[in-house]
């Protein structure tokens, strides 16, 4: 509530309490219990592999959508703070390819080494 | 009236135009802002965190076999199920990630209630914050709890333990031993999960004095509920860092 931020009011608020919106809340809550059960699913129903591990990763980042878009309110606010937040987290992407790749080449001439 | 008097050195009022210093970029409070760039902050150490157990586990062997037939080894990564099976009160029970479920359930609650209390902060409903708040605290406690439960139990040991090839015996885990297998897995175990918890632990004391506040009646008076919206992003912050924590350490 960035218009309340300013306000400063002597006296207690007065005014009458509106009725609760919290469908949406409990709507983001069963997606996110439903994600959760489908990646208990696969975790028990198939054989670990590249293809359900992505299939974890993928999950995971649509529950990560949820949390911070309706929960933490990111979808709702100006394109400027969304950017500014989504494009050095997209920069993670880069780092964990780079750290990977490069350990499994620093890894492999070191056991080259030792052999 | 105060730009107009620009010769003094005090002004009478704060400046308020949009060329003043007056608004709010991005349309966030400073606060709110600082908050996500904190975060932002947080998300690189955790990242970080769990780069570094992919990079580990890639260069350990994994077990191949059969799922039924295995045994822990120091010579290979082991799978989380067969680590993490124990429940409280259900000894010796074989019950596969079945408790850490019930942790990853108490947490996503937990953020529901927070949303919840922000909710009726913008409603300026103080009995709902107070009640919504007090929601969240008991389900932080909660998961923090089971945490502290887990950590014992994985420090303990199950009865069996690990034989070494010398024949001595290895019960539980440390940071230099672990009977689950390689030691590093224990100590990636206890960091990233013990860094997590303590992100918990400070996000149940913010909540506690937001509590305290909201009886006291400081935000009713401020008009506005804004410190329990940013307490709140602090809150789902540390759900979202769970989420992974789960996917990489307790699924892949």
């Amino acid at each position: 509530m960035a218009s309340h931020s300013h306000h400063s009011q002597e006296e207690e608020f007065l005014g009458d309490i509106p009725a609760p919106q919290t469908k949406g809340i409990w709507r983001v809550f069963l997606i996110l219990c439903g994600l959760t059960a489908v990646e208990f699913a696969f975790a028990f129903m198939m054989d670990p592999s590249t293809l359900r591990n992505s299939i974890f990763i993928i999950l995971t980042i649509f529950k990560a959508f949820f949390i911070v878009a309706e929960f933490m309110h990111l979808k709702h606010e100006t394109k400027s703070l969304i950017w500014s937040i989504l494009i050095p987290t997209a920069l993670l992407i880069w780092l964990l390819i780079a750290l990977i790749t490069e350990g499994t080449y620093f890894g492999d001439s070191v056991y080259n080494y030792l052999k | 009236m105060s730009s107009t008097t620009s010769s003094t050195a005090t002004l009478d009022r704060p400046n308020t135009g949009t060329w003043d210093g007056g608004n709010e970029p991005m349309k966030a409070s400073y606060g709110k802002l600082m908050m996500w760039f904190f975060l932002l902050s947080d998300t690189f150490t955790f990242a970080a965190f769990l780069t570094t157990y992919g990079l580990i586990r890639h260069r350990h062997l994994a077990y191949v076999g059969e799922h039924d037939k295995f045994v822990f080894s120091q010579n290979y990564w082991p799978i989380p199920d067969k680590v993490f099976n124990a429940f409280p009160f259900f000894h010796g029970v074989d019950l596969p990630l079945a408790f850490v479920a019930l942790m990853t359930m108490i947490l996503i609650l937990s953020s529901v209630t927070m949303v919840l209390a922000v909710e009726a902060g913008h409603r300026m409903d103080k009995k709902d914050v107070e009640k919504w708040l007090l929601w969240t605290i008991l389900f932080g406690s909660t998961f923090i709890g089971c945490q502290a439960w887990e950590w014992a139990h994985f420090i303990t040991g199950t009865e069996g333990g690990l034989t070494l090839a010398d024949g001595s015996k290895v019960f539980g885990a440390n940071l230099t031993l672990n009977q689950y297998g390689p030691p590093l897995f224990a100590d990636l175990f206890f960091f990233i999960t013990g860094f997590h918890g303590t992100h918990v632990f400070s996000g149940i004391v913010l909540l506690i004095i937001m509590f305290i506040m909201t009886v006291n009646g400081v935000f009713q008076k401020r008009g506005h509920y804004e410190m329990v919206e940013k307490v709140g992003l602090y809150w789902h912050f540390v759900d979202l860092v769970w989420v992974f924590v789960f996917t990489f350490f307790y699924l892949v």
